[in-house]
């Protein structure tokens, strides 16, 4: 168990680090997205599976479209 | 330079948080109250889920707090939005029709996965809060799969309207009834671990469950109108 916690843990650094180093920003926020539902999956290991859920629909899935809808509306890539 | 310093302040920062959450003891019941709450939680509720009693049962006037703070976010970002009136109708382009049956076909799957979640907060994992946001990923889901579709304005305000109502309702009959406390649990327990049980938990999850979604949903339709 603390080696699959340790690999989902290295993961989410490393979508985290990508998300930083990304200039397109749909990219970046997918990776971002991934960190959250990397976090969800940690809750639950955790025996949180009420914040689990929380975070999936809510940091995965809400916080991903409202910054999809504000990169539509300004510019994709970063400069 | 610059970017040294950044590094060199980020450690600083992250071994000053590993300090202060080593010296935490997790998984010690160190606090009364915790224990007295898993200890005597289902015997007082009713809840077989005892996150649900606290929230909705010890806690239930902050959960008030919860659901008027996220009121007040949704007005005020439609106060904000509403400034920015668009002259000119942008004309939708229609998504492809895979996408559009795909999302037309899970819409109705996930909105019962929502609903799941909140009629049974009192018994499994989950709430009002965890189901009204996965109904408002289901909306999210159609806003962005089959553009073109909106969700009946009206509707949805009348749906968080009645949520709230029936939230603060609920809990001024409680002190009438009961005569104690704001919520106090008035109705019967029933049986433990069916779904007809725990009081007034089930009602006020769902309650929440309808706001939040409606809420949530609602944020999600004004950001879209306006891109």
């Amino acid at each position: 168990m603390i080696i699959i916690i340790t690999l989902l843990v290295l993961l989410m650094l490393l979508a985290a680090i990508t998300a930083l180093i990304f200039k397109d920003l749909i990219s970046a926020v997918i990776a971002a997205c991934m960190v959250s539902l990397i976090a969800a999956i940690l809750f639950y290991f955790l025996q949180a599976p009420d914040v689990a859920m929380a975070e999936a629909s809510i940091g995965a899935a809400l916080v991903t479209a409202v910054f999809i809808i504000a990169i539509k509306r300004t510019k994709r890539y970063e400069e | 330079m610059r970017k040294f310093m950044g590094i060199v302040l980020l450690f600083i920062v992250a071994w000053g948080i590993f300090v202060s959450l080593r010296e935490i003891p997790f998984g010690e019941q160190k606090s009364k109250v915790g224990k007295y709450y898993i200890e005597k939680g289902e015997e007082d509720t009713g809840a077989s889920n005892i996150v649900t009693s606290v929230v909705v049962n010890y806690r239930g006037f902050d959960t008030l707090g919860e659901v008027t703070v996220l009121f007040l976010a949704a007005i005020g970002l439609g106060a904000v939005l509403a400034t920015f009136q668009r002259k000119e109708k942008i004309k939708v382009e229609p998504s492809s029709l895979i996408l559009y049956t795909g999302c037309r076909f899970l819409f109705p799957l996930i909105l019962l996965f929502g609903s799941y979640i909140f009629i049974h907060g009192h018994l499994t994992p989950g709430g009002g809060f965890q189901g009204g946001a996965v109904i408002a990923s289901a909306f999210v889901l159609v806003y962005l799969g089959c553009r073109g579709k909106r969700i009946n304005k009206v509707g949805s305000n009348i749906t968080e309207s009645l949520g709230g109502l029936t939230f603060v309702v609920l809990g001024l009959v409680g002190l009438a009834v009961g005569g104690h406390y704001f919520l106090e649990n008035f109705l019967p327990k029933g049986e433990f671990n069916t779904l007809f049980s725990a009081g007034i938990i089930p009602l006020i999850y769902i309650a929440i469950g309808f706001k939040v979604g409606a809420e949530l949903s609602g944020i999600i339709d004004q950001l879209v109108e306006e891109s």
